[in-house]
């Protein structure tokens, strides 16, 4: 089952007179699983019914290996779909459903049953192919709709949130078990979900939708790393935000004293191989920067650390997620939520340590949508 | 703990009365005609039947008394009203459960109006229509009647059992090769069949007790159970009228252990959405 390429094109969709996808356009290489990844309203599972014909394409063309299939009915797309509901067919066992896209391509009934028997091997599901799916349990649900959609070799395999029905227990393992199918069988896979490890753990390439248009398309290390812009940064978890006044020089980013930070030199992340600052824009003058909870620590009041940017504030709340204690930090009208291993009591006066690579900064003009022009 | 048991015990006794009361009223009237059914001699001020007996039994079933006949009638018109009726409600249920269709609610209340006149007064005029048509008195005629009360039943059981379908379990076919007519008989079909087959059974028995659109447009040439029936009963032979009842009652208890069988509860939930 060699893999297939799938080109999306300027897409955009409307339903009714509300345009649900913008612009969409993206590039997946053979074998290749791309997540698309967004909160719920992003278009994310609009663009994935629409690569299945599900509905119709206002502009802009979807290639399957060159082919155009824009206007292609669902059934002529060779496509296979797992469905968020699994959406089994309950007057059928789990055999009937794996077998009934053999059964529709007139695949003789003794090759059906080979087939059928094999996936349920590979699925793990011996012995449960003359269960009614009724009778099984969600995840054994998932894999036979996993198994369906697999059987007919199709020529994409989409999967819609297909593990958010799971308990988290089991969500963790099939995560890998899905991955380590792909990529065992080859087949190009598109992954739509709103879980960012989930993208993160699965996925090749990971596609942040915003509102109708791609904000981001890279590896999970680049949206983590390099968000491009104010949204990523915060969708990926580092929506902790305050602005700055800055100024770049000689691959160093200055940032002067405030209220509530000491003054700073930070290596620049241009010149210092992702060890500096992760700078978007011009990176002079008014700045928002991005950090992530974790990547910061919380420091005496006094202290005074090397290198690094310090904000001053004082602790507001505490709670214990497990493993590390969790603070609500006020610095100015502002408040952080800042992870640290050690107990501190609320009121205390703290200094919240940043080193450079954990710093995104964008131009404070932009708007949270938007990327800047590099 | 006396306290408790006691409080029970007190509780109790208000709840035995009712039920006592609700099985008096579902259970009294059926006794009174099972013990008419195998009376010979019964009259004032006895409180029991005098005689007992299976004589009125072999006047019913007798060749010469006309309820084999009625039955055999009563089946044939139940049969093909429930054909009639459900090859209307298949489309007519997938339109309106699955698509958009314009006035929906209306065309649904429409199926209802029949029942929403005083039953008379709508079947006089049926009978006069059929009768200048040449419908009165024919067994098409009293099939159309049956058809006409069953459709309201038949249409709406069906939306309902098409509307509660997941429009996943479609796509899913149709994503995996599945033309639009293949989707239909591999998935949706088989999935409403269980409220399809109750609507079925409900128009069956509908048919088998109708009376007033048979009385107005069979009698004289087409006589039915019911119509026996209601001879008998005008006629003061309580006897003929019990076993007669009897017999209707073997479908309707069929159709209990059917319904329970098939019919499932969400199906009937969706009937006004």
């Amino acid at each position: 089952m060699p893999g297939e390429s799938l080109t999306v094109d300027h897409v955009a969709v409307d339903y009714g007179t509300l345009r649900v996808l913008q612009d969409v356009s993206l590039d997946v290489a053979p074998g290749e699983f791309i997540a698309l990844l967004g909160a719920s309203g992003c278009g994310k599972t609009t663009l994935l019914r629409a690569i299945s014909g599900f509905v119709k394409v206002a502009s802009g063309r979807i290639l399957l290996s060159g082919q155009d299939i824009t206007s292609a009915p669902p059934d002529k797309r060779q496509m296979a779909m797992v469905f968020q509901s699994y959406a089994l067919w309950p007057h059928m066992t789990a055999a009937q459903n794996i077998g009934y896209g053999l059964k529709l391509r007139k695949v003789p009934r003794a090759e059906i049953s080979r087939r059928v028997d094999e996936m349920l091997a590979l699925l793990g599901l011996e012995g449960f192919g003359e269960r009614s799916v009724t009778k099984l349990s969600g995840g054994q649900r998932q894999r036979v709709a996993l198994g369906r959609a697999l059987a007919i070799g199709p020529r994409i395999l989409l999967l819609d949130e297909p593990l958010s029905n799971l308990d988290a227990r089991i969500r963790q393992s099939v995560r890998h078990e899905i991955k380590a199918l792909q990529a065992q069988l080859g087949i190009t896979a598109i992954h739509v979900t709103h879980d960012r490890e989930e993208a993160m753990v699965m996925a090749d390439r990971i596609a942040i939708l915003d509102a109708g248009n791609v904000a981001q398309l890279g590896s999970p290390e680049e949206v983590y790393n390099r968000p491009v812009s104010p949204f990523v940064a915060a969708f990926m978890g580092a929506d902790n935000e305050i602005r700055l006044r800055v100024e770049r020089r000689n691959g160093e980013i200055h940032i002067p004293a405030s209220d509530h930070n000491d003054a700073a030199v930070l290596l620049d992340g241009e010149s210092a191989n992702g060890d500096g600052v992760h700078v978007v824009g011009p990176g002079c003058g008014d700045v928002v920067a991005h950090f992530r909870g974790e990547a910061a620590t919380l420091i005496a009041a006094g202290e005074r650390p090397p290198g690094g940017l310090v904000l001053r504030g004082r602790v507001r709340q505490m709670s214990y997620p497990g493993g590390i204690y969790r603070y609500a930090v006020d610095v100015g009208d502002r408040r952080f939520m800042v992870d640290d291993p050690r107990r501190i009591e609320v009121g205390e006066s703290v200094g919240i340590s940043l080193p450079a690579a954990a710093l995104h900064l964008y131009p404070a003009e932009l708007g949270r949508h938007e990327v800047a022009e590099e | 703990m006396t306290g408790i048991l006691r409080s029970t015990a007190a509780a109790w006794v208000p709840r035995g009365l009712i039920l006592f009361l609700v099985a008096f009223v579902i259970f009294g009237p059926l006794a009174n005609m099972l013990l008419w059914a195998f009376t010979e001699v019964w009259y004032f001020p006895a409180k029991l039947p005098i005689e007992w007996g299976f004589a009125f039994w072999e006047r019913v079933f007798r060749p010469q008394g006309n309820a084999m006949e009625s039955l055999i009638n009563s089946v044939l018109i139940a049969l093909t009203t429930v054909v009639i009726a459900v090859s209307v409600s298949i489309p007519a249920g997938y339109a309106l459960g699955r698509r958009r269709v314009p006035w929906r609610g209306i065309i649904l209340v429409a199926f209802l109006l029949p029942q929403a006149f005083p039953s008379v007064a709508v079947h006089i005029n049926v009978a006069r229509i059929f009768y200048s048509m040449g419908l009165a008195g024919t067994f098409f005629g009293v099939v159309l009647v049956h058809t006409m009360q069953g459709l309201v039943f038949s249409v709406w059981i069906s939306t309902a059992a098409f509307a509660t379908i997941d429009h996943e379990l479609e796509e899913a076919a149709r994503n995996l090769g599945a033309s639009a007519l293949r989707t239909f008989f591999t998935v949706t079909l088989p999935l409403a069949l269980p409220g399809i087959m109750a609507s079925g059974i409900f128009v069956f028995l509908l048919s088998l007790d109708e009376f007033t659109g048979t009385f107005f447009v069979g009698v004289p040439d087409i006589t039915t159970l019911p119509l026996l029936l209601f001879t008998a009963s005008m006629e003061g032979n309580y006897q003929i009228a019990s076993i007669t009842s009897l017999i209707l009652l073997v479908p309707s208890v069929a159709f209990m252990l059917i319904i329970e069988r098939f019919l499932k509860a969400d199906v009937l939930a969706k009937i006004g959405n």
